[in-house]
């Protein structure tokens, strides 16, 4: 018999209540949410903050010297002061509001890497990659004549870290590395890739997206230059995020875009651009989510990081142990250290029928490749089914996966 | 919906049919002398599947088969269709198309009668209406039939 995960200093199931969504029944079923990895939901306290600022507060930013310009530019840029904090930057200067962690990875590609990549550079990345740190890579190898080169996984879904090493040249330019896989969960030791990197002088981009929302994320302390991360896996509004840079590599690169808020002076024969890290910023932003998703690093700062860290590598171990004990499931991703996220086959159910099956128990779960083919591919599977965990998951959330698993296993007997 | 309703809510889209067609499917194979084919792809699912067809001189399909993986659905679908194709006319073959996709995609059941257009077997395939986002999954294999059909050198698609 497996036991649930006794209350410890880490419970804090109460915050269930705080997510308005989790309040329903779908299917004639309580929702089960198991897919915070694609997008989390957003807490009272997010959707609030962005309510108010839109029915109060909003006006253009940066740009009014009436009273609502100057207050919507107070709480946007207050957002920016909490995300510093959140992530340890040294300066406000190197919190750049983008519009996910994909423009912040194609922001680095085309500003950092395009001007400095000549043909016979590399840029090495890993099988684990999210498509988003995989294409910006490709299009600007395509631009510059720089080959994209790509470190193996083992069958538990963790980096081979012997053979990223040897890759591991001076010919590297720019390191890519997922701090989380999305589809397997794995935690990379960052750490000490890092660290090997920086010997050779390599910089190197994290693609935070799955990191920020499971744990504590210290860029000073992991050696990073750039860090990408989305304010919707982190309890946020979509189409919020940030790319988290070093100043001196930032101020040294072209402006992504061009257009209003990145300039100081524009003349027809020539334009001063703004200072960081507005010359990254080109038009008006997307304020009330800027504000929404400083309101999510509230939240979760008063839970604490740690807590929540805690709480869902209890659940997700409670999960792993059921899982196991269902005849036919193979889970996918077994990484040694990982966050709450767990990829898995049920027999030979497609994992399209088997998310439909769990949808008509109420339980939402992703399923297919995850936006990362490539490590389905290593896998031999063409997609996988996929449960993520997020702090207001429960244990009464797993048990109704696992009755909803038993249940696919009955209808496709 | 209570339980009685969801279980017959899974039963009409997993049909004992559609589940036999899934595991065991029909012409899963690449004829021989196929004269025409195609491949279709849904990117986001990951379903992928190539379609043969043998058409002889008098434009009438005498065979057709497939090979890909996929769901239960775009797979149990595209093993009824190289049964349903068989002998029809290209004009034909191509109007099973229309037909299909129209008819899947319809929010009101019994609108078409399948049994005049001689898809036997397909009515099945109609329990995908009620999941709007499973009726791409059934509709794949058409499209793919539409574009071997048309020679189409693009990668179908019904994302």
């Amino acid at each position: 018999m497996i036991q649930a995960p006794a209350a410890s200093t880490a419970d804090i199931s109460c915050c269930r209540s705080d997510f308005p969504t989790l309040q329903q029944q779908v299917n004639a079923h309580p929702l089960a949410y198991l897919d915070s990895a694609a997008s989390a939901q957003q807490p009272t306290a997010v959707i609030d903050a962005v309510a108010r600022y839109q029915s109060e507060d909003h006006a253009n930013v940066h740009r009014g010297v009436h009273t609502l310009s100057h207050r919507a530019t107070e709480l946007y840029e207050a957002a920016r002061v909490k995300l510093c904090q959140l992530v340890n930057a040294a300066s406000q200067a190197e919190i750049i509001l983008t519009s996910g962690t994909t423009e912040s990875i194609n922001l680095v590609a085309q500003s950092y890497c395009r001007p400095m990549l000549q043909a016979g550079d590399q840029i090495l990345i890993t099988w684990l990659e999210h498509h988003s740190n995989i294409v910006p890579w490709q299009l600007v190898c395509e631009q510059t004549g720089a080959e994209l080169i790509v470190a193996p996984v083992n069958d538990r879904g963790e980096l081979e870290l012997d053979e990223f090493r040897a890759m591991l040249t001076e010919r590297v330019k720019l390191l890519a590395i997922g701090h989380v896989s999305n589809a397997l969960g794995t935690i990379n030791p960052l750490r000490e890739i890092i660290s090997a990197a920086k010997k050779l002088g390599i910089v190197v981009l994290v693609d935070g997206a799955q990191g920020v929302p499971h744990m504590d994320v210290d860029v000073q302390a992991l050696g990073c230059d750039f860090y990408a991360f989305s304010g919707h896996k982190m309890y946020g509004p979509t189409g919020t995020g940030v790319l988290w840079g070093r100043e001196s590599l930032l101020a040294a690169m072209p402006p992504y875009q061009g257009g209003g808020d990145m300039i100081l002076e524009v003349h027809f024969d020539s334009t001063v651009f703004n200072e960081l890290p507005y010359k990254f910023e080109a038009g008006t932003p997307n304020i009330s989510g800027i504000i929404g998703l400083g309101a999510a690093v509230d939240y979760l700062q008063s839970i604490g990081m740690q807590n929540i860290y805690e709480h869902e590598q209890s659940l997700h171990a409670y999960l792993v142990s059921k899982l196991n004990a269902i005849a036919g499931l193979r889970l996918i991703g077994t990484a040694r250290n990982q966050a709450s996220v767990q990829s898995f086959m049920l027999d030979d159910i497609h994992p399209h029928d088997l998310g439909t099956i769990l949808d008509h128990q109420g339980v939402a779960v992703r399923t297919g490749h995850h936006c990362a083919m490539p490590v389905m591919q290593h896998f031999g599977v063409p997609g996988t089914t996929r449960a993520s965990l997020g702090l207001y998951n429960t244990v009464d959330d797993v048990d109704q996966l696992i009755r909803a698993l038993e249940k696919a296993r009955r209808v496709f007997a | 919906m209570n339980n009685a309703a969801d279980r017959h809510d899974l039963q009409e889209l997993y049909r004992e049919v559609i589940l036999h067609h899934a595991r065991t499917p029909r012409n899963f194979r690449c004829p021989e002398n196929a004269t025409h084919t195609a491949e279709g792809i849904n990117p986001m699912c990951g379903d992928k599947l190539r379609l043969y067809l043998v058409i002889d001189a008098n434009e009438r399909v005498v065979d057709a088969g497939f090979e890909g993986s996929g769901c239960a659905i775009s797979m149990a679908s595209a093993s009824m269709l190289t049964e349903a194709v068989r002998n029809l006319s290209v004009v034909e073959a191509d109007a099973c198309f229309s037909t299909m996709t129209r008819r899947l995609n319809q929010a009101l059941p019994g609108c078409e009668t399948p049994a005049a257009l001689k898809l036997p077997g397909l009515q099945a395939l109609d329990g995908v209406r009620a999941h709007p986002s499973r009726i791409k999954c059934a509709t794949l294999a058409w499209h793919a039939l539409h574009a071997a059909l048309e020679h189409s050198q693009t990668v179908a698609t019904s994302e």
